[in-house]
């Protein structure tokens, strides 16, 4: 399989703080990989420096086949952020439209793709107005609407489904789903516990450091025990 | 195109943003005709002068000067109470033959200085009218002695005094021009050039550093930052929008000055649009900039003092002749310096914005050095 990430090694210091330590990881096409951590933990380290919003001070990040920071890979991966980081003047359309142009979309295709993501996450009546009056959750769901434009090979989802519904929660992780098995890879970070069992791997960061990264089911019967939530508890508990 | 998708992006943002556009187009005005208001207002000093045991003729003769009043009181006393209830401005009273008091009340500086001057030149003026007085006294005591001697030569005499009271009441008479404006031209008149520059850059400098702080606490930078977009496109998108704004807030500014407070403008209204375009890039560079520095709008409203303020020191608006050197040389590094002598040379004196090579040129390079701050800054975002 395609490795569509692949941290080898990474570290990263802020001055003297280690922030990240010796990361090893790796994403294939289609497959949802979950990465969870307290906060703190450094997964937005992971996920910048993976971006080329950071650059790593040792080991090598490749993200398709190209070293990090590269400008012109940032085409090909959609990013949702923690923030839903908006236009909140700007009406749903005029946000994906801006988004679709700074992806490199070219002017004949925008229209389409907008229109597409807009179904997806179901907010084609509410385009034409200003994200100021969205609610919490149509405001998560254009943000991942914006990740999505361009169909791109690579989604890296920070919290996508924080402060939605349990309905729509269940929506976005079919269409997850639906995106896997077109080949696209995901990587999601998260706080929900179960939603981490829905995904292939998961990784677990504590302390800038991988204690695990397994499936599931492999790292549940490891440690011994019966949700993912307790092998958090139980990796957190071993490190002090 | 990027840039031009950034560009439309901040300019539709500005667009609905009411009171944003209050702020660029209507408060310009608002100050600008308070500011008229207030200082052709304050161009007439007028004083009263209390005058105790003085004569007749220099009492009237001081109230014969415009813009003064002399006021006779009775006694030293009840002129030194009206002096402290700000009846009067100054007391005048005789001493003797020689000497004369005078006790102002010094709240007003102009007004002590024209009561000085008023003082002193009617004194003078008494003085030399009275030795005027005693002269043609001599002269007619001199003549009538000589009439006596020999009664016909009267008529002659006569004849020649009366010529030369005839050149003494034709007065000389002064025809004024004036290169710029009428003689109702004001203070005000002279600040309005660097006031539009001061405008233009304040609130362009004001409005960008907020609109790019905005875009980092949403986090909208960082997603914009996670397209293949150049940072230089980011910078450039947001001159283009300021640029047009500026253009805007510029033609704004001058038609309303034009209309409603009769500036008149001796050069090209275009030079003056392209300098303060010119002015507005170097004042939204270094809105950008500073935006880096702070942490929260109020943080950058903390700027304003430190980089807004002393501008407007150095701006022209205070005259800088009068300023030691080292603080005159100071105002050599703010742009406005610059943007304010241009544009004083444009509307007051008719230059050519050909001829002021020097002021652009020096505004082009702050342009430059900070847009290339501008685009290295924004590493700190994204590594690439």
């Amino acid at each position: 399989m395609e490795k569509l990430v692949d941290l080898q090694l990474i570290s990263k210091y802020f001055g003297q703080q280690l922030v990240l330590n010796k990361i090893d990881f790796g994403l294939e096409a289609g497959q949802i990989v979950g990465l969870i951590g307290p906060s703190g933990a450094g997964k937005s380290t992971m996920i910048k420096t993976m971006l080329g919003m950071e650059k790593a001070d040792e080991g090598k990040a490749l993200i398709l086949n190209h070293h990090m920071p590269n400008r012109f890979v940032l085409g090909q991966i959609g990013y949702m952020a923690q923030s839903d980081a908006l236009y909140e003047s700007l009406t749903g359309f005029e946000n994906l439209n801006f988004f679709a142009r700074m992806k490199g979309l070219s002017k004949k295709d925008i229209p389409t793709a907008i229109a597409h993501t807009a179904q997806v996450v179901e907010l084609t009546e509410h385009l034409q107005k200003t994200v100021a009056g969205y609610s919490g959750g149509m405001k998560r769901r254009l943000s991942l609407a914006i990740a999505l434009l361009g169909n791109p090979q690579l989604l890296i989802l920070d919290e996508p489904t924080v402060g939605i519904d349990p309905a729509l929660r269940r929506q976005v992780w079919k269409e997850l789903h639906q995106l896997k098995k077109t080949g696209v890879g995901i990587l999601i970070t998260t706080h929900v516990m179960d939603e981490a069992e829905l995904t292939d791997k998961v990784g677990l960061l504590l302390d800038g450091k991988i204690m695990a990264f397994d499936s599931p089911a492999a790292l549940k019967t490891n440690y011994g025990v019966k949700t993912i939530e307790e092998v958090f508890l139980k990796a957190e508990g071993e490190l002090e | 195109m990027r840039i031009l998708a950034i560009a439309q992006k901040v300019f539709i943002e500005l667009l609905r943003d009411k009171r944003t556009l209050l702020l660029l187009f209507a408060v310009p005005i608002f100050i600008m005709w308070l500011m008229n208001a207030a200082f052709s207002a304050s161009t007439e000093t007028h004083a009263t002068i209390a005058v105790v045991d003085v004569s007749e003729s220099i009492t009237k003769s001081l109230d014969d000067v415009k813009h003064i009043t002399a006021k006779d009181y009775q006694s030293s006393g009840s002129a030194q109470d009206a002096l402290e209830e700000e009846k009067v401005d100054a007391i005048l009273s005789f001493k003797d033959e020689n000497h004369y008091q005078v006790t102002y009340a010094n709240t007003d500086p102009s007004k002590t200085n024209m009561t000085r001057q008023v003082i002193n030149s009617t004194l003078k003026q008494v003085q030399v009218q009275e030795l005027i007085d005693s002269l043609k006294e001599a002269q007619q005591a001199n003549l009538q002695a000589q009439v006596q001697a020999n009664g016909g030569k009267i008529a002659q005499v006569t004849e020649d005094t009366r010529s030369r009271e005839d050149i003494s009441q034709s007065k000389i008479k002064l025809i004024e021009n004036y290169i710029y404006g009428d003689k109702n031209t004001t203070f005000f008149t002279k600040m309005t050039p660097v006031l539009m520059s001061f405008f233009v850059f304040f609130f362009v400098f004001l409005i960008s550093g907020m609109a790019l702080l905005k875009e980092r606490t949403t986090g909208t930078l960082d997603r914009l930052l996670a397209t293949p977009v150049k940072r230089s496109d980011i910078v450039f998108g947001y001159m283009m929008a300021y640029s047009l704004v500026a253009a805007l807030q510029t033609i704004v500014i001058v038609l309303s000055t034009i209309w409603l407070l009769n500036l008149e403008v001796l050069g090209n209204i275009g030079d003056v649009i392209i300098v303060n375009i010119i002015f507005a890039l170097v004042a939204l560079s270094f809105g950008l900039l500073l935006s880096t520095l702070a942490k929260s709008e109020f943080q950058m409203m903390q700027f304003i003092p430190l980089v807004v303020t002393p501008q407007i020191f150095f701006s022209g608006i205070i005259p800088l002749d009068a300023m030691a050197d080292w603080v005159q040389s100071l105002g050599k590094f703010l742009p406005l310096y610059y943007a304010g002598h241009a544009l004083s040379k444009i509307i007051l004196n008719g230059t050519s914005i050909l001829q002021l090579g020097f002021d652009i040129s020096i505004l082009l390079i702050f342009l430059l050095v900070l847009t290339i701050l501008n685009v290295i800054g924004l590493k700190r975002y994204r590594k690439v």
